[in-house]
């Protein structure tokens, strides 16, 4: 205990001194750090802030520091996490490779690969896009036909990705290859490969929303060194299942952290609708903002009894599947919400007529329709769940 | 308090799960049931209940009780709910306990507390005086008269009301008709009390219920529960408490309803095959599944909310109440629809599960009355 309180003052030290100001207010869209090769810092203190955390590993705490991790405990991290909330620090860095590939590699790759690839995720030097996807491979994941010949001192890869997030800004990217054209399952392959390899073209996908964040991928005869395929040749649908659950509960974290829906509703309800003895005076709204509010609330407690439970060395088996389904659907709703709560202040598309909120909130309800179908569908999911956790026959 | 059970919780419940399913089955309710018996539950089992110690589990060691807590009321009430047991945890173990708890004073919960650990005592909360929960709206008068009360009115829906040795009743002696302020809480032996007429209602769940009227009932000072003009301080409270332990009992009952149609799932066949292996019945299982989750969240940090005296117990009430209500109508509708046909027949329990559903949600607040309330508490 006299330990962990002795970590906490060292960091709160160490966090006044290396948090530079303007990273400490909220974060302006446009300067999230998401790092990389191609990075542009539009604040040179969000740089600033990324080299000190990524230098001492903190933008990966729990990785063991061999990689380039912060090595810390569970009870270290839950304070670094509590002062960085105390001062309101915005995250060093956002990444696909501390959330998704990082966990993936810990388990599955070599020494030399882990050693290679890990530091420079934990540094924010390498951005990774996930090549999963593809036209004809979307629920159907395992169906993908992206095809990787061993060609002695190299593969060779010919294929499309779809609805690779960010490709256009990654540097690396790590795909799902077939590497057995006679199996499914058994015949696909976890593979590595840099973006600037000749042969790698990715073009970003318009979208409702007006953005564009996710990519066509294309790969005409891309030369793959063998040294980086992770794992055993076609067993790469275990660390694919395994990497999805990262993903998922990424999402379902997302949708949460989104999602705390109670009193900015209710006051935005006040706002727009009008207010009468203190109540949002329009009683159909009013049920919609209470539901929103009590969902979110016992959505919440049961993110944290899974967590107790898991502390406590039970486990909740398919509990991925149940967050996913219920965080993404419960995110949509309060999306839905937000913009019937605005009425046509909330369906602006641009211009000065509406405020940047205004606008986002057009733009977000948009994007989180997506939620449901990334990352495994609801449906997906609700097949999980009959199969796995229910055993109901197929 | 976390929201993961303690080791003497899981064996408690164990211990409950057993009992209820060897001593106190389905069929013990059908067969008060179907014998139309006048007490509508089977004292000689809740004997044995008391011996267990489930009828002391709020009461101190001091009196006789286990002192199980909140958590552990919880637990006992969730097996109840698998085989909708009919018997009087909810209107004296909960209720009456709490009440005489928080309002009692030494020589009333020394003359009473021991009685209901030994399951020798019912008690009975009448509070409510339309078909609609409304705890405020309260006509029923006491006047003071010399030393006395004088109650005139009429309480309906009054839980175990017609076997209660004991009422708790909610009347007004001073303030408007809607207020909470001005309400009194008595407690009246309903055997030799003038004035009393208790009837007994029969629900569709064939869980005990009466309507009681008071004409000059006439009262000791003695009787009052707590302070004059204060019972709102003591009512609000059990009531939510009331609301939590309904909540639990629920959970065990949508959990049962849920497992039960799960099996048949499995076994029932048609075009060849079993009827769970249909994606259209798949994905509601799924969905309901994920929504017991939630529900047992939210049942069991309202529990330690009560367990560890938190402020947030009205809210934690509300939600528990609200989802639980919502819930357990959408689960049975849900569960008697997956089982076709012989969902409809007396013969299975589903429709038993589907009718003390309905009680039980309309009980203390629906989900409407829990919204409502859970939004104002907010602010908004």
């Amino acid at each position: 205990m006299e330990a962990l309180e002795q970590f906490r003052s060292e960091t709160r030290t160490w966090l006044e001194e290396n948090c530079p100001p303007s990273i400490r207010t909220p974060m302006p869209e446009g300067e999230t750090p998401w790092g990389g090769r191609k990075a542009s810092w539009t604040n040179p203190e969000s740089k600033q802030w990324l080299d000190a955390m990524g230098g001492r590993g903190w933008t990966a705490p729990m990785w063991p520091s061999e990689y380039g991790g912060g090595g810390l405990t569970k009870d270290e991290n839950k304070i670094l996490q509590q002062e960085l909330r105390r001062i309101k620090a915005r995250p060093a860095l956002l990444s696909f490779g501390i959330w998704m590939l990082g966990p993936a590699l810990l388990e599955f790759a070599n020494e030399e690969q882990k050693k290679e690839h890990l530091p420079k995720i934990v540094r924010g030097e390498i951005r990774w896009c996930q090549g999963y996807s593809e036209p004809g491979a979307g629920s159907d994941l395992a169906d993908l036909q992206t095809k990787c010949e061993d060609k002695g001192d190299h593969y060779l890869v010919n294929g499309q990705k779809i609805w690779t997030s960010y490709a256009d800004k990654a540097d690396w990217i790590f795909a799902l290859v077939r590497t057995d054209t006679s199996v499914k399952h058994a015949g696909i392959s976890f593979l590595l490969f840099d973006m600037e390899t000749p042969g790698v073209e990715a073009r970003p996908i318009s979208m409702i929303s007006g953005a564009s964040p996710f990519c066509e991928t294309f790969f005409t005869d891309v030369k793959a060194k063998k040294e980086n395929l992770v794992g055993e040749l076609n067993k790469g649908w275990t660390i694919a299942k395994r990497l999805l659950q990262h993903e998922r509960d990424m999402i379902s974290g997302m949708g949460m952290g989104t999602g705390g829906g109670g009193a900015g509703l209710a006051d935005m309800a006040k706002e727009y609708v009008g207010e009468s003895n203190g109540q949002i005076s329009d009683a159909t709204i009013r049920d919609a903002v209470v539901r929103q509010k009590m969902d979110s609330h016992a959505f919440g407690l049961t993110l944290q009894r899974t967590n107790e439970e898991s502390k406590a060395g039970q486990s909740m088996g398919a509990a991925s599947s149940i967050f996913k389904y219920y965080g993404t659907e419960l995110n949509k709703r309060r999306n839905e919400l937000i913009i019937e709560v605005l009425g046509t202040q909330g369906l602006g598309w641009e211009g000065d007529s509406f405020s940047t909120e205004e606008l986002s909130a057009t733009r977000s309800w948009l994007r989180s329709k997506g939620n449901s179908i990334e990352g495994g569908t609801t449906e997906v999911q609700l097949n999980v769940i009959s199969k796995r956790v229910l055993g109901l026959p197929d | 308090m976390g929201l993961v059970l303690t080791e003497e919780q899981m064996l408690l419940k164990d211990t409950a799960a057993q009992f209820f399913q060897e001593k106190l089955p389905v069929a013990n309710l059908r067969k008060l049931r179907d014998e139309k018996d006048a007490t509508g539950f089977d004292r000689s089992v809740w004997k044995e209940m008391a011996n267990l110690g489930f009828a002391g589990v709020l009461v101190s060691e001091t009196y006789g009780g286990t002192e199980f807590g909140p958590v552990g009321l919880g637990i006992v009430l969730e097996q109840a709910g698998r085989t909708i047991a009919a018997t009087p945890l909810l209107s004296t173990v909960l209720l009456g306990t709490t009440a005489l708890q928080l309002g009692g004073t030494q020589t009333q919960r020394q003359e009473f507390l021991p009685r209901i650990t030994t399951g020798d005592l019912i008690l009975a909360l009448a509070v409510e005086e339309g078909p609609h929960h409304n705890p405020t709206q309260i006509a029923t008068t006491a006047t003071a008269s010399g030393d006395n009360f004088v109650l005139n009115g009429s309480k309906t829906f009054v839980l175990d009301g017609h076997i209660a040795n004991y009422l708790v009743v909610v009347a007004r002696t001073s303030g408007e008709v809607n207020a909470s302020e001005g309400l009194t809480l008595f407690l009246i032996n309903s055997a030799d009390t003038k004035g009393l007429e208790v009837t007994r209602t029969l629900m569709a769940d064939n869980h005990n219920a009466a309507n009681i009227t008071f004409k000059d009932v006439e009262v000791p000072a003695t009787a009052v529960l707590g302070s004059v003009d204060g019972g709102w301080d003591i009512l609000e409270p059990v009531l939510d408490f009331g609301r939590i332990g309904i909540a639990a009992e629920l959970l065990g009952l949508i959990q049962e309803a849920f497992d039960q149609t799960l099996t048949y799932l499995k076994e029932r066949q048609q075009f060849g095959v079993p009827i769970g292996s249909f994606q259209a019945l798949k994905h509601r299982m799924a969905e309901m599944f994920a929504e017991l989750e939630v529900c047992r969240s939210v049942v069991l940090d309202a529990l330690n909310a009560l367990e560890d005296r938190r402020n947030d117990i009205p809210s934690l009430a509300s939600l528990a109440k609200a989802r639980l209500s919502e819930a357990s109508q959408h689960f049975t509708n849900e569960c008697l629809q997956m089982h076709g046909g012989v969902g409809m027949t007396d013969e299975y329990d589903i429709g038993l599960f589907m009718k003390r559903a309905r009680v039980a949600a309309a009980t203390f607040g629906n989900a409407g009355f829990h919204r409502n309330r859970y939004a104002q508490l907010q602010g908004f």
